[in-house]
């Protein structure tokens, strides 16, 4: 019930784009496309926009049994600008066949109605996802707007020696995590359990999603948003009250000053996701075998609760005159074994397939120390939750970093943050003539 | 003698204040640009953990992995970077050198006009344009090719405006008359008498174009889609967007934009000697 609603709420928002953006293609017959043995014609050619590392290299295999369908990768930057520069030139009809997605981002590209819906193609595939993941390609609804690749579960990473070393436990709930970060504090004035990034949204919005928050929902014909809920004032005003304590630095990830740190073991832990090995890998190179993993503090003990941070999906553009062939070559990038072999040792990505998570042995190299890296990384997988993203993430990720920032600076409460973040994300779905439930 | 004592005078009131102020600029200006020099020549090891001014060991091995990265994508993107920048440059050089020349030595109905309209194209930042000259040149389905990144940077207001003043100073009307009087037509006029006397002004203007160009990075960014037509810094962006699982390329990176540089600075320095020469080279003595 619930999911006709939302998609006859997305439905009424497609139609109000289309109808403000003038012209809309005309559909490409699914029927037509379905075979694409057109030898006549000579091969379809599809262009593929994505970021993920040596994708030219496992595209190369498949055009190598696929001589009918061609794919050509060209290489983005990722990122909130990659959808960004994805929505422009769907609006301006020359968008590629088949896009690198991120979750947050795909509501945005469906309000466009920039990416096609796969349902009837993705039937016999879906069962190879978890629901959870499934659930951020679907939005909730009958439709499916693109197959899932990766995902990023969050995990605690921790310096095993530095812990050791100044006689700290691994925090089992964010209690003792606090109170970790105290102890460290006057153990080592000159080192921080942890930082809060007033840059990475993505960061934040996962460890909102652990504790609970529903950002975005749909009631009747409207969305609701609540991203001021309980569960993320919570984790904002926890976060905010450590780094007033000054027990929690507050400098970015990313930036090189927090390379700096992590290098001299002034940063004992970061709150990351699975694929925080290849970027310690390569920023922290030192610290090598010194690293290891464990569940995220959960906000009440014994719960076994994570969220999402980064993850994405394949998308084909709903322009795209070969609908057939793009979706088959989405399906083989993300189910077939051989695929996904590719995509983990070339592509570097934490497969969202379930079989292909379970398949995974050898911890990374930088994990070397702790063996059981990927069993971890499941059971994690496991208690991840997620939420519907709403159609304009971009504002409200963009409000994160303007309003935390000036939190940052004035020292003012996280929680007024996050208000600034529902205010502008609600100003922003009226403008753009979403409808709303108060 | 007397002239020398005398400047000397006006000059000491001030002492070095000037220079000095002058040196800091330059550290200032050029601090960034030593930065990106020692950290092109440290590994992904030492850029993090080292002293920011100490060199480090890595920069053989930065500029091996960069030319090796993606089958030396590298060199397609820098050649690239130069077809936009010296096509652009030069296709631009051209445009405003002949329309600066016309406003500022004819006469004809609605010149005014047009050139207030090319002032206030100056006041319009490019930035503000990318977007709908996007949306333009996919219409007409030009999005995504060279002629995207190189048609828009051709018609430049400022070196119009530029080339108008320039061509008001150095072309002498008597110049021109004579020209008229021997019985050159104007074309010939224009090409023999006036863009000679021009080339100081069109080399700034070139230099100009070159380096904004060069440096563009909102037009190519969002006009192309196939990252084989890319210039340097959208594609030196790809490397540092990999996306949030992936870590950046800082040292290949760092060194792509070192080397980016080197171009930059070697023409300044070999289309120096044209301001030298001909802006004291004039027909009318």
């Amino acid at each position: 019930m619930r999911a006709n609603r939302l998609g006859a709420a997305l439905a009424a928002v497609l139609t109000a784009t289309l109808a403000s953006c003038g012209s809309s293609e005309p559909a490409a017959s699914p029927e037509a496309a379905q075979s694409p043995a057109a030898a006549a014609t000579g091969p379809v050619k599809l262009t593929y926009w994505t970021w993920a590392p040596n994708m030219d290299k496992i595209v190369a295999a498949w055009n190598q049994e696929h001589p009918d369908i061609q794919v050509t990768v060209s290489k983005q930057a990722g990122g909130d600008d990659a959808a960004a520069k994805f929505l422009t030139a769907a609006k301006a009809g020359n968008p590629p066949d088949l896009v690198q997605a991120e979750y947050q981002h795909l509501p945005s590209f469906v309000a466009a109605d920039a990416v096609a819906d796969l349902k009837a193609e993705t039937a016999s595939i879906a069962g190879e996802f978890a629901e959870g993941l499934w659930g951020l390609v679907t939005l909730g609804t009958e439709g499916v707007y693109g197959i899932p690749q990766d995902s990023g579960p969050m995990m605690l990473f921790y310096r095993e020696d530095l812990f050791d070393k100044y006689g700290l436990s691994v925090p089992k709930t964010w209690q003792e995590y606090a109170d970790a970060a105290r102890a460290l504090r006057k153990k080592d004035p000159k080192a921080y359990l942890g930082t809060f990034s007033s840059k990475d949204p993505g960061a934040f919005t996962g460890l909102a999603q652990q504790a609970g928050a529903q950002w975005w929902s749909i009631s009747g014909e409207s969305w609701k948003v609540n991203i001021a809920d309980e569960p993320t004032k919570k984790v904002a005003d926890y976060w905010g009250g450590l780094v007033k304590e000054g027990v929690i630095d507050d400098m970015p990830y990313f930036t090189p000053e927090w390379n700096k740190a992590l290098n001299d073991g002034r940063l004992l832990t970061w709150p990351s996701a699975v694929w925080a090995p290849g970027v310690l890998e390569s920023n922290a190179p030192k610290a090598k075998g010194k690293w290891a993993v464990a569940p995220l503090p959960q906000w009440n003990a014994g719960e076994s609760f994570s969220g999402f941070w980064g993850g994405s999906s394949t998308a084909v553009s709903s322009k795209t005159p070969n609908k057939a062939a793009a979706t088959q070559f989405a399906t083989w990038l993300n189910t077939d074994p051989a695929a996904l072999d590719l995509l983990v040792k070339e592509a570097a990505i934490y497969p969202a397939s379930t079989k292909a998570q379970s398949a995974l042995g050898q911890a990374p190299g930088y994990f070397s120390n702790q063996p059981d890296f990927w069993q971890q990384a499941a059971t994690v997988s496991a208690g991840a939750r997620g939420f519907t993203f709403g159609p304009n993430v971009g504002v409200t990720y963009n409000t994160f970093k303007d309003a935390f920032d000036k939190a940052l600076q004035n020292k003012t409460a996280f929680s007024g943050a996050v208000q600034a973040m529902q205010d502008a994300t609600v100003a922003d779905m009226r403008k753009s003539g979403f409808q709303l439930a108060s | 003698m007397a002239s020398a004592h005398r400047l000397k005078a006006a000059r000491a009131p001030w002492g070095v204040a000037p220079t000095g102020l002058l040196l800091l600029g330059a550290i200032y200006c050029l601090f960034p640009v030593f930065w990106v020099l020692i950290a092109a020549t440290k590994s992904p090891a030492e850029l993090f953990s080292t002293s920011t001014l100490s060199f480090g060991t890595g920069f053989l091995d930065n500029v091996t992995q960069l030319f090796a990265y993606r089958d030396g994508v590298f060199w397609l993107w820098a050649a690239n970077t130069l077809l936009y920048a010296g096509g652009g440059a030069l296709l631009s050089t051209a445009v405003s050198a002949v329309s600066g020349y016309t406003l500022a030595k004819y006469r004809f109905r609605g010149r005014n006009l047009i050139f207030n309209l090319l002032i206030g194209g100056i006041l319009v930042p490019s930035v503000v344009l990318a977007i709908p000259q996007y949306l333009l040149f996919s219409k007409v389905g030009l999005a995504d090719t060279y002629w995207a990144v190189l048609l828009p940077q051709i018609l430049h207001p400022y070196s119009i405006y530029l080339a108008r003043v320039y061509a008001t100073a150095a072309i002498p009307d008597s110049l021109l008359e004579a020209g008229r009087i021997d019985g050159a037509g104007e074309g010939r006029l224009m090409y023999q008498v006036a863009i000679p006397l021009m080339v100081p002004g069109m080399v700034t203007i070139f230099l100009f174009q070159f380096v904004a160009i060069w440096n563009n990075f909102l037009l190519p960014f969002i006009m192309l889609g196939d990252d084989g037509k890319f210039p340097l810094t959208v594609g030196l962006f790809t490397l540092l967007q990999s996306g949030a699982n992936q870590p950046s390329l800082y040292n290949l990176i760092l060194t792509g934009a070192f080397l980016s540089l080197i171009p930059l600075i070697a023409l300044f320095l070999t289309m120096q000697r044209y301001w030298k020469t001909d802006l004291s080279s004039g027909a009318v003595k």
